[in-house]
């Protein structure tokens, strides 16, 4: 077994405890940043949605000013956000290298996107249950609580899985300025050293952790909707 | 019951202002069933918008159960919006949440127990005649069954007045007529004082009191349903009851020159219209007696609104033509309507 796999791609072989090591960094990064992403994106989606003009709790202000510095921070390329970033990941986080120093600028580089993910989840409610929730005598918190992000669970669990994929590539690009992950690994053995099987190898171990993503994503969708 | 002060409501600014309600004042009593009648665009939505303050008027009062809602504070409104049901067209229940988390939703917060409220959701599943329903999820029910959720989720809190926003208008006939008696049914029992917002003349005549007429924002005419329906002044009245009687179809008969309403010399079509409460008198019969005259009823069209017949029948007159004259001075006589449509007297 391992002779075949020597064989098949004897570089992978040699370098199988960086490999790990960088299929861990990946995952940790995905996952801090992701949770971090999760709880500020779905803030801020909520945050856009009631303040909008004729929403629950409008506020002209607040809505622009949240709108404006979403767009801004979306219209960054990541690669450029990265090193705008660093001052701040070194202030908060101690360093801007390794998996610690990656979480800020990933977390710059999702948040924006998922709280568009968010808000567009939460616009496809019907308005109407809005309404019916307002009739009843709920306050803004319950209506945010009890109809927005409760009837919004599927829409949410979609924006959530289509984020964490494009937060899975951010982290490959955080890798080249000293992050770590399977990125940085296949760009240092794969293309600095033309080892191809590295290449491969790290493309099928990223695809296969798109698809458990996306599988989980399916699942939590399939059994919210009724 | 409700009172609505000089209500007006405008969206938008500047140019682009739209009046939606213009200085619109209306007495609601305690356990009526009131009905608000309009064209799309009207501003009828907008109107019972206003009375528990979904739309907060530009203008104006309202005052329900003796509070002037336009005074309270945002958490005092939301306290008496508890007392206010209001069902909606498209029913809007929540998708993610079976019959049972759909009608428990408003009493969460209301002092109730989890047994308490297991107890009176399903009374009022049962009220509303779907009490085996309660762990299905609202796609898997009709339209109808949806509507008798919304009303069993309105009616949660013990309102005193319902509020129904065209709740009739995306069901079939059928399904409508079951709603409505079930509304009625709940007024007769609960006391429930019932405001109904529709464009169809149908719902008015099933089962409202008394009804006001919107056009542009405003009512331009109220009454008791009958009256309105015998005698509408206003030509968007005129226009709402001739979309509900058959008798117009006269006209496109005679229009298409139809052999039923082709005519021998001498006689004529006339459409006759029972204004009063109680047409107990046989007036056909007796101008047909008296002045021995035929008449040859094509159609009729006859409806009890509120108790009393209302209606008219359309009907060729044939004979001398003295006798068929004094048989139509006979008839306006009685307080009969008539109109004559189409006249051979002439012919020859």
């Amino acid at each position: 077994m391992r002779e075949t796999l020597i064989n098949w791609m004897p570089h992978v072989m040699e370098q199988l405890p960086d490999l790990w090591e960088a299929l861990a960094d990946t995952l940790l990064m995905v996952l801090w940043s992701g949770a971090v992403s999760f709880l500020l994106g779905l803030f801020l989606g909520v945050l856009l949605t009631v303040t909008k003009p004729g929403a629950i709790l409008e506020n002209k202000p607040l809505y622009q000013t949240v709108d404006k510095a979403v767009s801004l921070f979306r219209s960054i390329p990541f690669i450029i956000l990265l090193t705008w970033v660093m001052p701040l990941s070194r202030a908060l986080m101690g360093t801007t290298l390794y998996v610690r120093g990656a979480i800020v600028p990933l977390v710059f580089g999702s948040v924006p996107f998922f709280s568009r993910q968010v808000e567009s989840a939460l616009a496809e409610l019907d308005h109407g249950l809005v309404e019916a929730a307002l009739s009843m005598g709920s306050s803004p918190w319950e209506i945010i609580f009890r109809v927005y992000l409760r009837e919004s669970v599927a829409a949410i669990a979609r924006g959530t899985t289509i984020t964490l994929v494009s937060l899975l590539n951010l982290t490959a690009m955080a890798g080249v300025v000293g992050a770590g992950g399977l990125g940085d690994f296949a760009v240092r053995y794969g293309h600095d050293r033309n080892w191809a099987d590295i290449t491969n190898v790290t493309v099928v171990l990223l695809v296969l952790i798109v698809c458990i993503i996306e599988f989980i994503g399916g699942r939590v969708v399939k059994k919210t909707t009724h | 019951m409700i009172e609505l002060n000089h209500i007006s409501k405008d969206f938008g600014a500047g140019r682009r202002q739209v009046h939606a309600v213009r200085d619109v004042s209306l007495s609601i009593e305690k356990g009526e069933i009131f009905g608000i009648i309009g064209f799309s665009g009207a501003g009828k939505s907008t109107l019972v918008r206003c009375v528990n303050l979904l739309e907060r008027p530009t203008a104006g009062t309202v005052t329900v159960d003796g509070r002037e809602l336009t005074a309270l504070s945002a958490k005092e409104l939301r306290q008496a919006r508890r007392k206010i049901g209001m069902i909606f067209q498209h029913f809007n229940l929540m998708p993610s949440r079976t019959v049972f988390g759909n009608v428990a939703y408003p009493l969460r917060g209301s002092g109730l127990s989890k047994a308490e409220i297991r107890e009176k959701v399903q009374k009022l599943l049962d009220l509303v005649e779907i009490g085996d329903k309660a762990d299905a999820y609202p796609r898997q029910l009709s339209g109808g069954q949806k509507q008798r959720v919304a009303i069993a989720r309105a009616l949660a809190n013990d309102p005193s007045v319902l509020l129904c926003d065209e709740a009739t208008s995306a069901l079939d006939p059928q399904t409508t007529k079951a709603i409505l008696s079930l509304i009625k049914h709940l007024n007769e029992t609960l006391g429930i004082t019932v405001v109904v917002i529709t464009h169809e003349m149908a719902v008015v005549k099933e089962i409202c009191g008394r009804v006001a007429v919107m056009e542009q924002g405003r009512v331009v005419e109220q009454g008791e349903a009958f009256s309105i329906f015998a005698k509408p002044k206003e030509p968007v009245t005129r226009s709402f009851i001739r979309t509900t009687s058959n008798l117009q179809k006269i006209e496109e008969l005679i229009a298409q020159d139809s052999p039923i309403v082709r005519l021998k010399p001498g006689e004529l079509i006339v459409r006759l219209n029972y204004v009063e409460r109680s047409p107990s008198e046989p007036v056909i019969s007796e101008a047909s007696l008296r002045y021995g005259v035929v008449l040859n009823i094509i159609f009729a069209d006859i409806e009890i609104v509120q108790g009393a017949p209302i209606g008219g029948t359309v009907a060729i007159i044939g004979g001398e033509r003295e006798k068929v004259t004094a048989a139509v001075k006979y008839l306006i006589e009685k307080n009969v309507g008539v109109e004559v449509l189409k006249d051979a007297r002439d012919a020859d």
